[in-house]
């Protein structure tokens, strides 16, 4: 049997780290994208969008993303619809993502003081405007740590692509572990890839949330 | 007609009736100082006047458009109605002047130049010119409260509500915010002020309404009215206000 280098599996294991940030990206960025959409929708003056929204979150929030992974893995499988692991985990994600975003943010523009619509409303500023130019500036300040904080989850979250076959950085410690048979190792160079692409993300949450509250 | 005309306007607040059939005109020009416990209803009726808060029955009238009227156009109204409020309520993110030229902008679609220019008068109509681009952070509250008069100011209103604008200051601060006011009155600016300053609703308004759970209980010329009240609640009132 092959002997397997420290470095052979390490270089392996960054390898498919690339995986593991590109669907990362992919679901934070479209999952932000849907997430601003449905918050639109969520504020609006719709009671049926209102409710949509709210069952949409409830149901990605209240379900483990394992299942949903599942569900469009199998599921689109059903309907005759191939669709790749890949495709099937950045959508996944991309709709747990926007979940979980859209609730952090609709919670951030709410706690904007009412005094600030009111005041947008007296010098005659409609809801649209006051929306632009007085409570999103405010909110989007209170959201970015939190919005920081939660792309760990996100990077955690890819993780469960590897179930479904998708070959990103857990897949890829699982099959070099399958050939080495050096589980501690391996998955504690895994452990330590994930930790060295979330622990900034966290310092980052923690300084930005400092330094905005310290400005606010 | 008056240019604020209020018709036995009620509002409830659930099972609570705050407003019980409230009717006051206010002339072009008038300082009107609505006075009274907290509860009697005078902010709530401050608030029905530029359509922050609903009536559910009743009339009110600014400059011949009916508040909350199914064919008014409430951005019209409000921009004809300005307000200052006890919190300030000025905009975080904004400098002093991008607080004052923020409406004139958005709502007149001002360019920017003349914005600027009608922001720093009106800065320097409340003496803060100078504070120009200073947050209202770095503000004390009674520079915040100025710039808030200024930025109702900006959209050239016909009358000008003040909810408690001094309520939430320092004592020492008091005074900058109300000299800024008396200078609007000097000015023939129309004002409604719900106010617990009884020396300056006496010696600056032209009328003072006595709010008593939900109704105007009294209302008069304002000295006469201090120093002869008629009925014993204002005299009460009165009386405890001034200890």
């Amino acid at each position: 049997m092959a002997d397997f280098s420290l470095w052979v599996i390490t270089s392996n294991l960054l390898l498919a780290t690339r995986w593991t940030i590109a669907l990362s990206l992919v679901a934070f960025v479209s999952g932000g994208a849907v997430g601003l959409l449905l918050l639109l929708a969520r504020m609006s003056a719709s009671g049926a969008l209102r409710r949509f929204v709210s069952l949409y979150v409830e149901f990605f929030q209240g379900t483990p993303l394992l299942m949903q992974l599942f569900m469009l893995c199998f599921g689109a499988a059903l309907f005759g619809v191939e669709i790749s692991p890949w495709m099937a985990a950045s959508l996944a994600l991309t709709f747990w993502t926007s979940a979980f975003l859209t609730e952090i943010w609709r919670g951030c523009v709410e706690s904007v003081p009412k005094g600030q619509w009111e005041a947008g409303s007296s010098v005659a500023l409609t809801y649209v405007e006051q929306m632009r130019y007085v409570i999103l500036p405010q909110a989007l300040r209170i959201a970015v740590p939190p919005t920081v904080g939660f792309s760990v989850q996100v990077i955690k979250g890819t993780a469960l692509a590897s179930i479904i076959g998708f070959v990103e950085l857990s897949r890829a410690g699982a099959m070099i572990n399958n050939a080495t048979f050096r589980p501690f190792l391996v998955y504690s160079i895994t452990g330590l890839i994930y930790f060295a692409l979330c622990y900034p993300l966290s310092l980052l949450a923690k300084s930005l949330e400092r330094r905005l509250n310290a400005a606010g | 007609m008056p240019l604020v005309s209020i018709v036995d306007v009620r509002k409830s607040f659930g099972a609570n009736e705050v407003l019980k059939g409230v009717s006051l005109p206010v002339e072009k020009g008038d300082v009107v100082a609505i006075i009274g416990r907290s509860g009697s209803g005078k902010s709530t009726l401050l608030r029905c006047v530029n359509g922050l808060e609903t009536h559910d029955a009743g009339s009110i009238m600014v400059d011949g458009l009916e508040v909350g009227g199914a064919k008014t156009d409430m951005r019209a109204l409000r921009r004809h109605v300005g307000m200052v409020f006890q919190q300030f309520n000025l905009f975080p993110h904004l400098t002093a002047l991008g607080n004052v030229t923020l409406a004139p902008r958005v709502v007149e679609k001002m360019g920017e130049g003349r914005a600027r220019e009608l922001g720093l008068e009106m800065l320097a109509k409340v003496g803060l010119a100078e504070k120009r681009d200073a947050y209202p952070s770095q503000l004390s509250g009674g520079q915040q409260q100025r710039v808030a008069i200024a930025r109702a100011l900006a959209m050239r209103p016909k009358a000008l509500l003040c909810d408690e604008i001094t309520s939430a200051l320092d004592p020492e601060l008091v005074n900058e915010v109300l000299r800024v006011v008396e200078k609007l009155a000097g000015e023939d600016m129309t004002l409604i002020l719900v106010t617990h300053e009884m020396r300056f609703a006496r010696d600056v308004g032209t009328k003072l309404v006595f709010m008593h759970q939900g109704r105007v209980h009294e209302q008069g010329a304002p000295k006469a009215l201090f120093a002869a009240p008629q009925t014993a609640e204002l005299q009460q009132f009165i009386g405890a206000s001034f200890k």
